[in-house]
């Protein structure tokens, strides 16, 4: 370069450069909006559609139970009581089976090989389809527990919950498989908080003489209960919206039982299973459920992210 | 107190003795104390808890793959559905369906979410859109998958939107991309967080504008993890039937257009296993088989690219 003088010399990026610049960085803004796009939109979408039934049936909705198309009566309690007994018993079974599975994973019982594996083998789990869990709860599972609970109806039968006769389809293998979709979940999420828990917190338990289950008690899992509390909810979330193993297997009837034999609904299986074929009002009730449904996973996803920052300790 | 030479030299005796004065109580399991007690009884709870939480699933999978893998043979890659009551038949439009449905929703999601992870990570990654941004794909990811089919009914098939067609693949590829889009947000965004800043810093040193060092420095350098997640996220789409069954609804023909309705596995699946047919039945089965198996592929291969990565 001897011809120049300054061994600097400016240069301008051409009007194309910079146009590619900002061009692709506004490109990229409206990309990131189209989410914001997208959950607005179903927002005022199933709320607009659910206007009518709202103006007809106002708060009554929620807590009546009687589902009738023919005199356009509609009331979704059967299905939201559905909703929340099937997804809150199935956690309640998962959540004790998940996190023990998930300390038994990351604790030192087994060789690393073969925790590894199980730890592979948990994730491959829950990306089964739900469909395919729910083919599998009709074919094998429900036959196969049909005369378990037979004999549970038999024996408990005076207790509400267990007053009806099974028929096949019902709440209670609706929540078993529930069950199977949630453990890996919680498992995954679980094992990935306990994984990230400082090592000196063990080491330090163990130095004031704590055994193993000592400081996993009273240490480990209480400083890792940010991440699991944050994954429990997101289950919850998952269980409350989960539609095709539930559709498959509750029987979807739209009358109430206390009965957790007896068929049943929740506001997923009812969408799938009447919202193609309705018509009128009907389609605005099926959608006044959907957004009580909407709401109870947006409140359930928010309290999971302020949960997972509440709970939070912070190592420095 | 041990003194060094004692580590260094444990073949003399005279250690050996001086330090069996010293221990009064020698150092031995006692199966009597309580904490032992308890934690081999919680050893055992907790092992109990991980195989009863592993052995439904490895049902279900043993399950579909013995009994839907000794289903298969080439009819039913050949031939369509038989109609309800009537054995026979194969599942070939339903396996095309998932591969164009999947497709429209890969085509449709990837770009705007890889666009979306780009701009969180790249250009603003505390500003209140990008936070906005962020909590949204988070609460996308939580909405439902049966209200994504819901939406797409609303806005796509009931008002007729595309050409006048209701049900259609593309209104279910739609749907399955509105399910796919937060996956993808998410993995792009944490991908181009894991690039060294040094490579853009390097990248602006040598004079390149923000728009090249991202196409050909951080974006190349974080292919890898951008493309497993996607696959991943392809893979559960094609799993996903909720989104599609009053959107792509389904067909027992072959796929007469991208405007048309179209058969799928998972939709095949919930159809048909609910017959009160035995071939309809062993059909669902078969499709299940598939969908199990193009899951496991995937994972396999996200499992093999992530290795090639690493080198």
């Amino acid at each position: 370069m001897a011809e120049s003088a300054s061994p600097f010399t400016q240069r301008r990026r051409t009007w194309k450069d910079r146009a590619l610049d900002h061009g692709f960085h506004w490109l990229s803004v409206v990309l990131a909006s189209l989410v914001g796009v997208v959950l607005i939109a179903i927002l005022v979408v199933v709320f607009g559609g659910s206007l009518e039934a709202m103006v007809a049936y106002g708060f009554n909705f929620l807590i009546r139970s009687s589902w009738d198309p023919i005199n356009n009566q509609y009331g979704a309690f059967t299905a939201i009581y559905g909703t929340l007994v099937s997804s809150i018993l199935a956690l309640l079974i998962a959540v004790p089976l998940g996190v023990g599975s998930a300390v038994f994973i990351t604790e030192a019982f087994l060789p690393f090989g073969i925790r590894k594996i199980i730890g592979g083998m948990v994730e491959l789990l829950a990306a089964i389809p739900s469909v395919v869990l729910g083919l599998w709860a009709i074919f094998v599972m429900e036959p196969t527990l049909r005369p378990l609970l037979s004999d549970i109806h038999e024996t408990l039968g005076w207790i509400p919950l267990f007053s009806t006769a099974p028929m096949g389809p019902g709440m209670a293998p609706a929540v078993l498989i529930l069950v199977v979709m949630l453990l890996p979940i919680i498992t995954c999420i679980s094992r990935d908080t306990l994984d990230q828990v400082p090592v000196e917190l063990r080491f330090a338990a163990y130095g004031v003489g704590s055994s193993r289950w000592q400081s996993i008690i009273k240490i480990i899992l209480p400083a890792a209960i940010s991440g699991i509390a944050g994954g429990v909810l997101l289950a919850l979330g998952r269980a409350m919206g989960e539609t095709m193993a539930v559709t498959m297997i509750i029987g979807n009837s739209t009358n109430f039982s206390f009965s957790l034999l007896a068929p049943g609904n929740t506001i997923a299986s009812m969408l799938a299973n009447q919202f193609g074929e309705a018509d009128g009002l009907q389609v605005s009730a099926l959608l006044y459920a959907a957004l009580v449904l909407m709401v109870l996973t947006l409140l359930v996803n928010l309290l999971a992210e302020w949960v997972v920052r509440r709970l939070r300790l912070h190592y420095s | 107190m041990q003194s060094p030479s004692n580590v260094h030299s444990k073949d003399d005796l005279s250690v050996h003795a001086s330090r069996a004065d010293f221990d009064s109580a020698p150092l031995e399991y006692n199966l009597l104390l309580k904490h032992n007690r308890e934690g081999i009884i919680y050893t055992l709870l907790a092992g109990l808890f991980a195989s009863s939480a592993i052995l439904p699933l490895l049902l279900v999978l043993g399950y579909v793959i013995i009994k839907g893998g000794s289903l298969m043979n080439l009819a039913l890659f050949t031939q369509l559905p038989s109609p309800p009551g009537l054995s026979g038949g194969g599942i070939a439009n339903a396996i095309l369906g998932t591969f164009v449905v999947t497709g429209i929703a890969s085509l449709i999601a990837i770009p705007i979410g890889v666009g979306g992870g780009i701009y969180i990570a790249e250009y603003s990654s505390s500003g209140p859109f990008s936070v906005f941004v962020h909590y949204g794909s988070n609460v996308l990811a939580g909405v439902p998958s049966i209200l994504c089919g819901v939406f797409v009914y609303l806005i796509v098939v009931s008002t007729r939107l595309l050409f006048g067609e209701s049900f259609s693949a593309v209104a279910g590829g739609l749907a399955l991309a509105v399910i796919m889009l937060p996956t993808i947000i998410k993995t792009t965004d944490e991908a181009l967080k894991l690039v060294e800043n040094d490579l853009r810093l390097a990248a602006m040193a040598v004079g390149a504008s923000k728009v090249v060092t991202v196409l050909r420095v951080t974006l190349p350098a974080a292919f890898t993890p951008i493309a497993t997640g996607a696959l991943l996220g392809i893979a559960r789409a094609a799993g996903e039937t909720a989104p599609l069954i009053f959107t792509a609804l389904f067909a027992f023909y072959w796929p007469e257009g991208l405007l048309r309705p179209i058969a799928t596995m998972s939709v095949l699946v919930f159809n048909y296993s609910i017959m009160p047919y035995e071939a309809q039945n062993q059909l669902a089965l078969a499709a299940s088989f598939l969908l199990v198996m193009l899951i496991l592929l995937a994972n396999l291969l996200v499992h093999q690219l992530g290795r090639l990565a690493r080198g």
